[in-house]
């Protein structure tokens, strides 16, 4: 690995400002996704900002709901006593993702910032967008069967790989963020991109922030909810499909309804259509098999990845009936 | 590729990436009055400028660790991993090297009694903690109850993961998460066993639990 410089403030000024002043500079958190990269080669930093001493750790109550310091480990968040009764398909997301080791060393922060599995981007010799803009998509003809299947460009048909992300947007988490500019608050479902002609930007952030926290505002998303990962083995692998679906339900009509998909897109994918068309309807079935199908609409597969136009929407059907009681 | 025709075969061949390296070898070369990052426990930052040669230990830190009860102060470069420190430098091979990559879960170690990936740590990164390796685990020749399981149950073929697999597996019940056979296989997935001792690694840790031996 290339060597860098390593600096450890205690204080968050102290942070932005060592981060300011070198272009090749980077924070490093959990560091479970960025060691894993300098290994490889695909990000090279000269620089590395622990920020592990900053604090922005609690999970805490908050008038509109709950708020979870950026750099609240995975497992502390999945286990909290309020996010397991309040916000359990977070809790349920957090732990369907890696394994009981990474999720002690992964951080909320670093969760979102986590960057895509596809292969052409983790092989430094391969030609990718998001690595090295210009050189081209190599999943694009080549192997793409973990690809999206919404919301890709030509540049670049990359997948996000959270699965707590999916469950924040589904709940209408907001993102505190501060930076040169001063604190600002960023909806969920806007701070992860879509490729378009930058690829190589995979979220909103701006040139030198950093997350101080992720606000869940209170919901009645508290009992019927799933999330549901289907994946090449039975735990400990990424999501080739993943439902968050969250029900609230009046007796046996839908009164409000959540849905957000992983593995299918360059960020954690919100059917919000399919949400509407829930509302006011029997739960049964049939009404989750027309979800399904609304929720499909305007997907398009690849070479290695038409096995996703079945499976998500069997995914969405099966995480909407679990979610209900039904199974 | 679209490597193709440049030298650093291995780098991301970017313009941006070759004039950095020649900045920095030039840099390196030229220059005598280097920066330096000096850290004062408990993590206070200083910057001092420091007027020397180049060398290679240039840029190593001083650490402080306890390990299995030991305290250490090291030097160590910023990019050394607990992985390789462990094993390279503190002759304390329990601790298996298997992917590297955070898949395999065999250099699984305790850092302040949780478990973790110790090939995604970097040493300066543990500053004032405590490390516990499988070294560490038994009491003397008194081995571990979770050791003592393993071998009672063949948790194990190689042996290669083994290490790793028991690190995991006392974490596993000091977590609360090994109330069932199921449970035990979800919160064990970080830990691969390519000689396939699943079944017999999930009762050695039912029977710890179940024995009521501190995990």
């Amino acid at each position: 690995m290339k060597n860098f410089q390593y600096v450890r403030p205690t204080q968050q000024q102290a942070a932005l400002e060592t981060l300011a002043q070198d272009d090749k500079a980077m924070f490093i958190a959990g560091g479970t996704n960025l060691i894993d990269l300098m290994k490889r080669n695909v990000v090279l930093p000269e620089k590395l900002v622990d920020i592990n001493r900053l604090p922005l750790r609690k999970i805490e109550p908050t008038s509109k709901g709950v708020r979870i310091g950026a750099l609240a480990s995975n497992s502390e968040v999945a286990e909290h006593p309020l996010i397991r009764e309040k916000f359990p398909l977070l809790s349920q997301a957090l732990i369907s993702g890696a394994s009981a080791q990474l999720r002690n060393m992964a951080t909320v922060g670093g969760n979102m910032m986590q960057r895509t599995r596809c292969y052409y981007f983790y092989d430094a010799a391969l030609p990718c967008n998001k690595r090295q803009p210009g050189s081209g998509c190599g999943a694009l003809q080549g192997i793409n069967s973990k690809h999206a299947i919404f919301g890709f460009s030509d540049k670049c048909i990359a997948v996000h790989p959270s699965d707590m992300c999916v469950a924040l947007v589904a709940l209408e988490a907001t993102v505190l963020v501060t930076g040169p500019k001063g604190e600002r608050q960023v909806p969920f479902k806007d701070f992860h991109r879509l490729p378009g002609e930058h690829p190589e930007r995979d979220t909103n952030l701006e040139k030198n922030e950093l997350i101080l926290a992720v606000d869940i505002p209170a919901s009645s998303f508290t009992q019927n909810v799933h999330y549901l990962k289907v994946r090449e083995r039975a735990s400990y692998a990424f999501a080739l499909v993943s439902v968050a679906a969250a029900l609230d339900l009046d007796k046996g009509t839908i009164r409000n309804a959540r849905l957000a998909m992983g593995g299918v897109a360059h960020k954690p994918w919100r059917l919000m259509e399919a949400e509407k068309a829930l509302v006011g309807k029997p739960v049964s079935e049939e009404t989750f098999q027309q979800t399904a199908a609304l929720a499909m609409q305007g997907a398009k597969a690849f070479e290695h990845n038409a096995y996703k136009l079945k499976l998500a929407p069997n995914a969405i059907t099966q995480a909407l009936k679990t979610a209900a009681g039904l199974s | 590729m679209a490597d193709e025709g440049k030298s650093e075969m291995t780098l991301p061949a970017s313009d941006d990436h070759k004039k950095y390296n020649e900045t920095r070898r030039t840099f390196l070369k030229q220059s005598s009055l280097l920066t330096a990052v000096a850290l004062t426990p408990p993590g206070m930052l200083q910057i001092v400028e420091l007027e020397e040669k180049v060398d290679e230990q240039f840029e190593s830190v001083k650490v402080t660790l306890e390990i299995n009860g030991e305290t250490k102060e090291l030097s160590v470069e910023p990019r050394e991993t607990l992985l390789d420190l462990l094993r390279e430098r503190l002759d304390l091979t329990g601790t298996k090297k298997g992917c590297d990559y955070g898949q395999c879960g065999a250099c699984t170690v305790h850092v302040d009694g949780q478990r973790i990936n110790a090939c995604l740590a970097f040493v300066i990164m543990q500053e004032g903690k405590k490390i516990t390796t499988i070294e560490g685990l038994s009491k003397g020749a008194t081995l571990h109850p979770m050791q003592e399981a393993f071998m009672k149950h063949d948790g194990f073929q190689c042996g290669y993961c083994t290490p790793g697999q028991i690190m995991s597996a006392v974490a596993c019940i000091q977590e609360g998460h090994a109330n069932s056979k199921e449970e035990i296989r979800e919160y064990m997935s970080g830990n691969l066993c390519r000689c396939g001792a699943y079944p017999n690694i999930v009762k050695a840790i039912e029977e710890v639990k179940n024995g009521g031996a501190k995990g």
